[in-house]
């Protein structure tokens, strides 16, 4: 309805100040806290943090996904500028689910009913969201699994899931994902719980799709390699934030974040001597109580007094926006080199 | 896992911990506070009861409870067909099933855990044979063999204690192995043995402080099923004998009479079900509370209900 | 298939052996047949022509190689009570039992599925503590004494049901609810935890993604993956009935099935009757279980009976 009225199109998917909010025992953990994202159509995003910063948390509540103790505290989330978390808009959000927005799971050995052949689940969401007959869904399902490279998919869409790889199971719930289209697809941790030989030929597989589907993904991965190759833009997330967001040439490239370089910097290279292998020093906060400022301030190297006001992400350069009060320090100092070296490696 | 003077401050502190958890869950402290007036009413029954339960009184036959026109408050529950006080029979009657039930569960219990841990510990052959005992045995026509052994062995409540351990340690072998195997293929089980860990002291330290939580339930568990078992074998007549008094042999005295008197069958079954329902409450209480999971769960699902209801109460107000 | 079927058969074979052994162990060292059976008022010559007709003067093997052979051939004797073959009483009153059974295990079933969703749809909310505690209630009724009750409400009070007999359907009515209450309790909980489980799997959260209906993720993905363990309680509590709540309730209701007779066949001593009825149930058991198994696995392809 704004769509109408403002000057510009809104975006594909508008994440507006997300706070997401597990309850425990021990207190509310803010899992994710005013979390703003932008996924413009066609584009591939990257989210990439360690384990508990948020990133799959923020692909469930575009979902809607957040269960009991979870549950989405504040903000937003828009497609095309329409609010998905308002409870009133609750069948608009589901029309999308499966239609507009398709999702792939991090373990596909569980994401898969274990008593439905894959042909029929593929079908469901054809015949949820077109309308066709089982007749119909079923043929459609042959060929989507042939489109995601399984050999033979007339024999194999009777298959349940017990009767597959992994590797062939993370196909089918990609072809269940692109099943009608959609828009955008999240795929969360996609090639993680698979062998790294089967991870690259996924990976591919997704870069196709998006290519020749024009396809909007948003990437959610603990591994920089995977984000640089398939990436146009990445955000970083820490402590349930997003602490940066930037082109991912210009990432790597030129880190802004102390977070950001940290993480380029211990990221393990095929070439490095084991001496490179380095960490960053103590352990993300605790979520139970997080820190009134810079949640990166207890490990960062270049924190100080300027930090304990939290930093709002603020422009630092063309389309990037970093939350630091001094962007673009080497934290590190001299181990500049190795982010260099890692951006020559790159080109 | 924990040594001397620290470790028991932590634990002192857990209990405390958990006994707050429990207060704030009504049904289970209401369980537990009713297991307790059961044990307590067992011990000092003679002491509670306002009545010898088998002292006859020829002229007050079959007196209605007091609030009923008819009874008085000298026979708070009314008497039954010979005139005995229905009051100081349900409180003696907690005697036999506390014995029963607090008696079965040690034995079966011991013996179960026993078997569990040896098959769990020692595998190969010793487990194979022994959970197929327990799989055979398990699928014995239970009460139906029970009652043809006691009817020929004579019954008494030794039989009874006897027999019903007999049928009912498997399931404590099969969880104890259950356990055991799993904490076995855990790293800190292995380590231990790497370390050099006498076997004894494996199982003392490392693996039975896993058992506690599942077989504490279990046992609550085993109990309410004994004391139903206890109760239909005593309604059958071949469970506790009079002159001495059970619940279910009061049920079954009183069946006779139940078109002109349904207090005699009414109070001791109420007793029975109070006090199964007591222990079911608190098992189940238990059994989430020893899952970290279920129990941030149950905490969670607590406050969501907690904040609907404040929100329909305060959409309430605004749409009167 | 085969030889699973032939490894159940061995295990039912076994179960067979030990109920035998037991029963065998418990009548011929432990207890005294004769006395059990004859009455007080037997004569000494009386006694011994009844043992060494029951062959108690022979060798223990001997003895037992007979005992296990009756029980192969199903030849428990005569009924000293009714004075036929004990297994001609029992193949006259288990169709009653059966009937009351399936009464009972159906009722449950039907309603601990609506029961259960109800209380999983929204675990803590009202519905859902109201049905885990009736379900504990239910637990935790000793159903000779349910039995009592409903005869007294709605045969004595109410007087629209038979206090007890068979005859009509509505004689069925009052023993069927009492012995459907255990069950339904625990299928009831058992299906409400197992569905609020499901429903946290990936898997589901893959059927959400899809944006398929509630009704659809609930029923046609969480129901049918919590189908095996529902129906594995289901016979389980065909199992528990069959070997013994079925005497009690059969006893309070005067239901003339195969239980009130196992009551009676020890109320008279008849020793061989008792035994033709156990063995009856423990092979019905066995039989019940393979059947269980081979249909599970029409059910999840994923169980595999090698």
């Amino acid at each position: 309805m704004t769509a109408a009225l403002s000057p510009v199109e809104p975006p594909l998917l508008e994440i507006d100040a997300l706070s997401v909010t597990f309850d425990t025992r021990a207190g509310p953990v803010e899992a994710l806290r005013s979390v703003s994202l932008v996924v413009e159509a066609g584009e591939t995003l990257g989210l990439v943090g360690e384990s508990g910063c948020g990133k799959s948390v923020t692909a469930q509540a575009v979902m809607g996904l957040v269960d009991v103790p979870g549950r989405i505290s504040g903000g937003d989330v828009r497609w095309r500028g329409r609010s998905l978390v308002d409870p009133r808009n609750a069948r608009f959000a589901r029309s999308l689910r499966g239609r507009e927005i398709g999702m792939v799971f991090q373990d596909p050995m569980t994401s898969l009913n274990p008593l439905m052949p894959i042909g029929a689940q593929i079908g469901e969401v054809l015949t949820r969201h077109l309308g066709l007959t089982k007749a119909q869904a079923r043929a459609r399902a042959v060929d989507l699994l042939a489109a995601v490279g399984i050999g033979a998919p007339r024999t194999r869409v009777d298959l349940h899931p017990h009767e597959m790889s992994g590797g062939m199971r993370q196909r089918v719930m990609i072809a269940m994902a692109i099943a009608c289209e959609p828009a955008l697809v999240l795929a969360d941790e996609p090639t993680t719980a698979l062998d790294v030989t089967v991870q690259a030929q996924i990976l591919d597989l997704l870069a196709d799709l998006q290519q020749r589907l024009g396809i909007a993904i948003v990437l959610v991965s603990h591994d920089l390699g995977v984000v640089a190759g398939l990436c146009h833009r990445v955000a970083v997330m820490y402590a349930g934030q997003v602490v940066e967001s930037a082109g991912v040439e210009d990432l790597f490239a030129r880190p802004a974040h102390p977070y950001t370089q940290g993480l380029l910097r211990s990221a393990p290279r095929l070439d490095d001597a084991p001496e490179r292998l380095v960490g960053i020093e103590g352990a993300p906060p605790s979520l139970l109580d997080p820190p009134q400022g810079c949640g990166f301030l207890a490990r960062c190297p270049i924190g100080d007094a300027a930090c304990a006001v939290p930093p709002p992400a603020r422009p630092v350069g063309p389309g990037r926006l970093a939350a630091c009060v001094r962007p673009f320090t080497p934290a590190w100092g001299d181990d500049r080199s190795v982010i260099d070296e890692r951006a020559e490696a790159r080109r | 896992m924990s040594d001397a003077a620290p470790g028991r401050a932590r634990r002192g502190a857990a209990i405390l911990a958990l006994a707050a958890e429990l207060a704030r869950d009504r049904l289970a402290l209401a369980g537990l506070l009713g297991l307790v007036l059961v044990v307590v009413a067992a011990i000092f029954a003679p002491l509670l009861a306002p009545y010898d339960p088998a002292a006859q009184t020829v002229l007050a036959r079959l007196r209605p409870p007091a609030w009923l026109a008819g009874g008085d408050w000298s026979h708070p529950l009314g008497t039954d067909h010979l005139g005995r006080d229905v009051l100081s029979r349900v409180i003696h009657g907690a005697r036999a099933t506390m014995l029963i039930g607090v008696g079965v569960v040690a034995l079966a219990g011991t013996f179960g855990v026993a078997v569990g841990l040896l098959a769990g510990y020692v595998g190969g052959r010793v487990d194979g044979v022994l959970m197929r005992v327990v799989d055979v045995q398990i699928s014995f026509p239970g009460i139906l063999l029970i009652l043809l052994i006691v009817s020929v062995l004579g019954p008494s409540t030794t039989t009874i204690v006897v027999v019903l351990a007999a049928t009912n340690w498997m399931v404590f072998a099969r969880v104890t192995r259950g356990a055991v195997l799993s904490a076995r293929r855990s790293g800190y089980v292995e380590a231990a043995q790497i370390a050099g860990c006498r076997d004894g002291r494996v199982i003392v330290r490392h693996i039975l402080p896993n058992l506690v939580s599942p077989l504490s339930t279990l046992a609550i568990l085993e109990f309410t099923n004994v004391v139903l078992a206890e109760a239909a074998i005593s309604f059958l007549g071949l469970g506790v004998q009079p002159p001495a008094t059970s619940w279910g042999l009061d049920v079954a005295s009183g069946r006779d009479y139940v078109f002109v008197a349904w207090w005699l069958v009414t109070f001791p079954g109420l007793a029975i079900m109070a006090t199964v329902l007591c222990a079911n409450l608190l098992a189940s209480w238990l059994r989430v509370t020893a899952d970290p999971q279920e129990r941030e769960k149950r905490f969670a699902r607590a406050l969501a209900a907690r904040r609907g209801r404040a929100r329909a109460s305060r959409e309430g107000e605004r749409t009167p | 298939m085969g030889g699973y079927v032939l490894r159940r058969l061995w295990h039912g074979f076994l179960v067979v052996f030990g109920v035998t052994a037991i029963v065998f162990v418990v009548t011929r060292l432990f207890g005294d047949p004769v006395a059990l059976m004859l009455p007080l008022s037997a004569s000494a010559e009386q006694r011994a022509a009844f043992a060494a007709e029951i062959g108690l003067d022979r060798p223990l093997v001997v003895q037992f190689a007979w005992f296990a052979r009756d029980v192969l051939t199903l030849d428990f004797g005569m009924s000293l009570w009714q004075r036929r073959p004990a297994m001609e009483v029992v193949f006259e009153r288990l169709p009653a039992t059966l009937l009351l059974i399936g009464a009972a295990l159906g009722t449950a079933m039907l309603l601990a599925i609506p029961l259960g969703i109800a209380a999983a749809l929204r675990p803590g909310g009202l519905v859902d503590r109201l049905v885990v505690t009736l379900g504990l209630v239910g637990l935790s009724m000793p159903q000779f004494w349910l039995g009592l009750l409903l005869i007294l409400v709605f045969a004595v009070n109410l007087r629209i049901l038979p206090t007890s007999g068979s005859g009509t359907p509505a004689h069925l009515v009052l023993p069927a609810l009492t012995l459907a209450l255990t069950p339904l309790a625990r299928l009831t909980i058992m299906l409400r935890s197992a569905l609020i489980e499901e429903l946290a799997k990936p898997y589901v959260k893959t059927a959400r993604a899809k944006g398929l209906s509630a009704g659809r993720v609930f029923g046609v993905h969480a129901l049918r993956n919590v189908l095996v363990g529902f129906l594995t309680l289901a016979g389980w509590e065909l199992i528990v009935i069959l070997a013994g709540y079925t005497v009690v309730v059969e006893t309070v209701f005067a239901w003339p099935g195969l239980g009130l007779t196992a009551l009676q066949a020890i109320q008279r001593g008849d020793l061989f009757l008792m035994q033709a009825i156990v063995f009856t149930i423990a092979i019905l058991i066995v039989v019940i279980n393979i059947a269980l198994d081979v249909a599970f696995k029409l059910v999840d392809p994923r169980i595999s009976l090698e």
